[in-house]
């Protein structure tokens, strides 16, 4: 069959919401978009534990921390679905490593933020968390199955990190004169960050056109950030919270929020790796990759040993 | 260096009375090191009470091309199936 009626045929199925599987046929770039998104999404669950680690050892009770705990596993549970699922379409586990520790590979800006108070903790469940999940629901019905189907399982699971970082963040709000400045401090630093977390604008994201095309997206930037925005209002409202931007207010005719120019100056300085802690995340990363060398070597060797011995006792 | 532990596919069984089902990929260095990997990703939340895991080279699948050949043949017929045959109104239990 020629090159057009594969691409034909293809599309017809895509349009159709059929499924694409790993064994069916489907166009390059279409495989090239989906290991770099899917890839680059694994990479910021992977990154994503470290801002939260950072707190572990510091929550301010066992609750909170049995909770942060569960979240950080759960982030890197995430991280290894989505491997998986990048790895049915042809590319290597180590690879994909290599990628990220060379800081060939991007993954989310939001988590080149440090996370310098308690509250950030709280701020990063409900607006990043929020703003992930505004992004995730759709791909769920992504038009490739093994990404749709690894996303259905973080979806699932993810709704419990926003609402623990809600609870924290109610608790700071009933707190101390100190506590709600640490939660409004929090908030001031962590909105538009959050805001960016949904991309370009659409006049500015060449490809939105194609992944839509291909529903691998749904929905535009502009969209979910447009709907994020929406919810965040009366949930800022229940937490006491003023979100930092004067140019905030309900449209009558649009029925949703009007909000401010967002700074795409520092949006694209931290993406090529100037924000705070782009550095201090690859180290981690890379230390962590290095010094757990020897436990893949050892555990190889012990397998290729048990392997040995059960053959011996088989002759 | 690259070291990558083999993929191994997972199925869970997720209460009994049911089928194991594939749920993903995983790496580890042998089957047993796999069924505890498995039970961290795939079951943090009570998914599962049993778990299979098969390397993934050992699956052999059949080719998306050979779907007509292969499963065509099974849709012209029709006699197959209860609604096929004529009953008269009335009949009970059948």
């Amino acid at each position: 069959m020629d090159i057009k009626s594969l691409q034909d045929r293809f599309q017809e199925k895509v349009d159709a919401e059929i499924k694409i599987e790993p064994r069916d046929w489907m166009p390059d770039d279409y495989r090239k978009t989906l290991i770099r998104q899917i890839s680059q999404h694994a990479h910021s669950e992977i990154v994503g534990m470290l801002p939260e680690g950072n707190w572990i050892t510091r929550a301010p009770s066992l609750r909170r921390k049995l909770g942060l705990l569960a979240k950080v596993q759960d982030e890197a549970g995430h991280g290894l679905y989505l491997y998986s699922a990048c790895e049915t379409l042809g590319v290597e586990r180590d690879d994909l490593f290599q990628q990220l520790n060379s800081g060939k590979a991007k993954y989310s800006s939001i988590f080149n933020y440090p996370t310098v108070t308690w509250a950030d903790i709280g701020t990063v469940g409900w607006l990043v968390d929020g703003a992930a999940i505004m992004n995730q629901v759709p791909l769920c019905r992504c038009s490739y199955g093994p990404y749709a189907r690894a996303m259905v399982r973080v979806c699932k699971e993810e709704s419990f990190h926003q609402r623990q970082g809600f609870e924290i963040l109610l608790t700071l709000s009933k707190g101390t004169e100190d506590q709600k400045a640490m939660l409004q401090d929090a908030v001031n630093r962590w909105w538009w960050p959050a805001l960016m977390m949904f991309g370009p604008n659409d006049a500015d994201s060449p490809h939105t056109a194609r992944s839509m095309n291909w529903k691998i997206k749904r929905f535009t930037n502009d969209e979910l950030r447009q709907k994020f925005v929406d919810v965040c209002v009366a949930q800022a409202e229940i937490l006491n919270v003023t979100l930092p931007d004067p140019d905030l207010k309900f449209n009558e005719e649009t029925g949703h929020y009007d909000f401010g120019a967002i700074d795409w100056d520092e949006f694209w300085a931290v993406v090529k790796g100037n924000g705070p802690c782009n550095k201090q995340r690859l180290v981690a990363r890379n230390k962590a990759h290095d010094e757990g060398a020897w436990v893949r070597e050892a555990a190889i060797a012990f397998a290729e040993k048990k392997k040995q011995r059960e053959m011996a006792v088989a002759s | 260096m690259k070291n990558n532990w083999p993929l191994w596919e997972v199925f869970i069984r997720s209460r009994q009375g049911l089928n194991h089902k594939h749920v993903g990929s995983l790496h580890a260095a042998d089957a047993d090191m796999a069924i505890e990997n498995a039970r961290d990703v795939y079951t943090r939340r009570s998914e599962g009470v049993s778990i299979w895991v098969v390397p993934s080279e050992q699956i052999t699948a059949s080719n998306p091309d050979q779907k007509d050949e292969l499963f065509d043949p099974a849709e012209d017929k029709v006699y197959r199936h209860p609604t096929f045959y004529d009953l008269p109104d009335g009949i009970t239990h059948m």
